[in-house]
């Protein structure tokens, strides 16, 4: 059957393509340009890619042929400060885009959410055509507490909207916590009670605004289970990121950055775990993918088909993604590395190997 | 009239053929190239008009010092080059 396996690079967009038991490699779109998402859009067949040009700032592409062309388009950006604005001592200087992390599909046809860096949130009604800033989030006052988890700035990394009403919006910012909204972005709430951060004093430990939640992914089912691999630990919520619970003990590590979330049973997920903050590499050099399928109770770990020893591969927050039937994975690292799971993570097979650094993986 | 000129890494991205322009300055001369070429904007400068950090441009043999404000002046007879920083690789 066709498999195909959409892949964001450092170097290109790739796309690959299962023939048999061989995976054939397509010519790659924007070779050479670092692409930071993309967007398969499942409700009209459109793809959508952000590149962060190393000089010449963040771009937006939309393709109608499944990647065969492409459209640029104007990409997401922060309104233009008044002629002449200053900023007043230590303020803030006027943000511009540096990288859009997310993109994710809305309710109506042609709504698009992108999440940036700095963490702005973007919306579009027309296909990506325009885009404007959800200025209702970007002026709370807990906004100038955020800070950078990995960059300099603060970013939007997850948008999930609701399936049962996507006027309901659930963001996560590493670093700002977890939001939600009711209205389509219209107001926000700070959410996460339960997040703990390590990396505060024990007073501020479970601050909403202080916890790095590295990614958010919901059941798609029950929409109300959220997974979220956070920056000292994984956590489960079963009230759409009101509140969490934290996932303990699990070996060989709580630390990592990607998770996928089972899209029916919401009970499974799956992590990509490496040793810790302060040394993101695989806990000796040994690739695992850890598995729970009774809602963190508890987890197996497999490295059946992944590097055993010596490795370095690094999975980005993006760069885990599950399919419609729960029993296909695909995994991209930050050494170039991809593999795809046909039984639900146990055993992975090799697809490619001299890929550039993966930010994001997914089944067309 | 003074002309401007761009990196040829950046024709990969985007058509931008020299130009011959007039402007007092370096802002004023862009924007002229950019009415005519709406989408060249966004590559040379952000959202704020601020040129992009891994973007240089000369005048004659002369980086611009006003990155933010392309307020540099330009002569009826000078020559712009847009390049990209070597910082940006």
């Amino acid at each position: 059957m066709a498999l195909d396996v959409l892949v964001a690079t450092r170097k290109g967009f790739v796309r690959l393509a299962r023939k048999g038991k061989a995976w054939a490699q397509a010519p790659a779109a924007f070779v050479g340009s670092p692409v930071s998402a993309f967007l398969d859009d499942a409700r009209d067949g459109r793809l959508y890619a952000a590149l962060r040009l190393g000089h010449f700032g963040v771009k937006l592409h939309r393709s109608e042929d499944g990647g065969a062309t492409w459209t640029e388009l104007p990409a997401p950006a922060f309104p233009a400060a008044p002629a002449a604005a200053e900023p007043p001592a230590g303020g803030e200087k006027a943000p511009a885009v540096d990288m859009i992390w997310t993109l994710a599909a809305g309710g109506a046809p042609g709504e698009l959410w992108a999440g940036a860096l700095p963490a702005g949130l973007f919306r579009s009604i027309d296909r990506g055509a325009s885009w404007s800033l959800v200025e209702s989030l970007w002026n709370v006052p807990e906004r100038k507490e955020w800070f950078g988890g990995g960059y300099d700035h603060a970013g939007i990394h997850s948008v999930h909207a609701d399936p049962r009403d996507p006027r309901r919006l659930t963001i996560a910012i590493s670093s700002g916590g977890v939001w939600k909204s009711d209205d389509a972005g219209a107001a926000w709430r700070h959410v996460g009670k339960g997040l703990r951060a390590e990396y505060m004093p024990p007073a501020r430990a479970y601050e909403l605004n202080v916890q790095d939640p590295h990614r958010l992914a919901h059941c798609a089912a029950a929409p109300d289970v959220a997974w979220c691999q956070h920056h000292n630990g994984m956590f489960r919520s079963t009230d759409g990121g009101t509140t969490f619970e934290e996932i303990k003990g699990v070996k060989p590590s709580v630390f990592g950055f990607a998770v996928a979330a089972h899209p029916r049973d919401p009970l499974t997920a799956w992590f990509a775990p490496a040793v810790k903050d302060e040394c993101r590499v695989p806990v000796d050099g040994k690739l695992v993918v850890t598995r729970t399928r009774d809602g963190g109770k508890s987890f197996e770990a497999f490295g059946d088909g992944l590097p055993a020893a010596g490795c370095f591969d690094l999975i980005y927050r993006h760069a885990l993604a599950v399919d419609g039937s729960g029993e296909r994975l695909v995994m991209g690292s930050t050494t170039g590395n991809l593999w795809v799971s046909e039984d639900a993570g146990r055993s992975w097979m090799h697809v490619a190997g001299h890929l550039p650094p993966i930010a994001q993986v997914a089944f067309a | 009239m003074g002309q401007i000129s761009f990196t040829a890494n950046l024709r990969r991205h985007v058509a931008c053929p020299p130009v011959g322009v007039q402007g007092r300055t370096v802002r004023e001369a862009l924007d002229q190239v950019f009415a005519g070429n709406p989408q060249l904007r966004s590559y040379i400068v952000d959202e704020q008009g601020r040129l992009r950090r891994h973007v240089v441009i000369y005048v004659n043999d002369a980086a611009v010092s006003d990155r933010d404000g392309l307020s540099d002046a330009v002569r009826p007879q000078d020559e712009i080059f847009v390049f990209q920083a070597l910082s940006g690789g």
